[in-house]
């Protein structure tokens, strides 16, 4: 009986306190930076595409939400033909952004995404690439990797010495 | 004939503004239960979320009423109107300030436990004519609920009339004019708070319609403007409840006289309202069993008690 007496009286206390609701259309909720929301596909210092369509977020996603063909340029860079994530099955796990070796696939604080049409969920590669570099500046997978494509000469990339020549003995 | 002309006034006004006052409990009781839970409430609708009552009306009165194959379709439709006629007629007896009252009964007392036990039959015929099983549980415990509640209920009351002389609900208060009952009639009070909540079925006892074991008890097979007569209903009886409270231990409309003595009433009958939502927003719901304990082993031993002591004093001092 005094116990909920004491309830009582604890709970209208709540009366007091601050609000634990926010008025979300108006009053946007704090999201951290590593929020893990919409997917953007994000681009290399030198403005191209940093996807190399190897196929490992698609293989990763565990509602198989993303589809894309490889295809290549006329320097041999890998580039996706088609990229596309449904986003209808989406559950923004964050296993892409976690599998992709470029850093290309990110997932971005909004969540802002209501359709009125389902089909509208589906995001092209138009849709999802963006102009910048998301959350890893500077980096750029062809500057590291031995490959030419015709972003710098064998040999010439960051911490990459020349080609040993394999048909000469000398050092 | 001018006099039959206040009556009918009294009449239309006690009417209306008891409806009325039920209809705003909705929304002033989602508005309290998100107070006390730090929430904001219906916000959406108008200023501060005012008009969701009439948007609330609007919705229900535009949903399908729908009448199962099942049921027994004559007891069906009757049921709801029950519990709004037996409320109404008990705020016939309710004195709101000097003079302001529907029937002056000498009885007055006694019609309220007379209508308050009618209102077990919508609980039974609703739940019984459902042809449901859900419903009848419901129904089969409301029943069992509000006639146990409904004995010591009359019995916490008897001390008032003890003290007072007289079940004319104005004479009651006009007996409060030296001192509200609630002082002498502490335990009274209590117990009539307690068997007003269960008479009710609000929460903390709610389990005629209790929705985690019941869906909605006797009312689940009801929809549209049956279920809001039901939904209506028990506001009403709230308010009932609480200006009952008001005239018997609190001194109805007295109270200093910065304020008209109708604002003085609805002020307190307010305060038992808001109480009576925090309740609902406070106590988990018993057991079934631990219901009927606590009624009959606790609180009506207690009241007899109540009237024994009463009584004896009253003896004594005349």
């Amino acid at each position: 009986m005094l116990s909920s007496v004491r309830s009582l009286w604890l709970v209208f206390l709540k009366m007091f306190r601050k609000r634990v609701t926010i008025k979300y259309p108006e009053e946007k909720p704090y999201l951290a930076p590593r929020w893990r929301g919409r997917i953007v596909l994000t681009r290399d210092p030198d403005h191209n595409e940093r996807c190399v369509a190897c196929n490992l977020c698609a293989a990763v996603c565990p509602t198989d939400c993303i589809s894309l063909q490889a295809t290549e340029d006329e320097n041999d860079r890998r580039y996706p033909e088609f990229f596309r994530i449904n986003f209808s099955r989406c559950i923004f796990c964050g296993l892409c952004e976690d599998a992709c070796p470029t850093y290309a696939i990110q997932l971005i604080p909004d969540f802002e995404m209501g359709e009125y049409n389902r089909q509208s969920l589906v995001y092209e590669k138009e849709d999802l690439l963006i102009d910048g570099m998301g959350k890893y500046h500077g980096y750029s997978f062809y500057e590291q990797a031995g490959v030419a494509v015709g972003v710098k000469p064998k040999g010439g990339g960051e911490n990459e010495s020349e080609p040993v020549d394999v048909r000469t003995l000398i050092p | 004939m001018n006099e039959i002309w206040v009556h009918i006034l009294i009449i239309v006004c006690v009417l209306l503004g008891t409806v009325t006052i039920a209809a705003g409990l909705i929304y002033v009781e989602r508005k309290m239960l998100a107070v006390w839970q730090q929430r904001l409430g219906p916000n959406r609708v108008g200023p501060f979320g005012i008009l969701q009552v009439v948007a609330d009306m609007i919705k229900i009165f535009f949903k399908e009423d729908w009448i199962p194959s099942f049921v027994d379709k004559k007891v069906f439709i009757i049921a709801p109107t029950i519990i709004m006629l037996s409320i109404l007629m008990s705020f016939s007896i309710v004195p709101f300030a000097p003079g302001w009252v529907v029937a002056d009964m000498n009885v007055g007392l006694l019609f309220f436990l007379a209508m308050s036990s009618l209102g077990a039959y919508t609980i039974i015929l609703a739940g019984w004519a459902s042809n449901n099983k859900y419903s009848l549980l419901g129904g089969v415990r409301g029943a069992a609920q509000m006639i146990s509640y409904e004995v010591f209920m009359g019995l916490s009351l008897m001390g008032v009339v003890l003290q007072a002389g007289s079940f004319n609900l104005t004479e009651i208060v006009n007996a409060q004019k030296g001192m509200w009952f609630v002082i002498p009639q502490f335990v009274g009070f209590v117990i009539f708070l307690i068997a007003g909540v269960a008479e009710t079925h609000r929460l903390p006892f709610d389990l005629p319609e209790a929705e985690s074991e019941l869906v909605a008890g006797y009312h689940s097979e009801y929809s549209g403007m049956k279920f809001g007569m039901f939904f209506v209903g028990e506001y009403l009886g709230i308010t009932l409840v609480s200006s009952l409270i008001t005239v018997l231990f609190f001194g109805g409309w007295l109270g200093p006289s910065f304020l008209p003595p109708i604002i003085w009433f609805l002020v307190k009958m307010f305060a038992f309202i808001l109480f009576f939502i925090l309740l609902r927003a406070t106590l988990p719901r018993p057991r079934y069993d631990q219901l009927m304990s606590y009624g009959w082993k606790l609180l009506l031993p207690l009241a007899l008690l109540n009237v024994l002591v009463t009584g004896a004093i009253v003896l004594s001092t005349n």
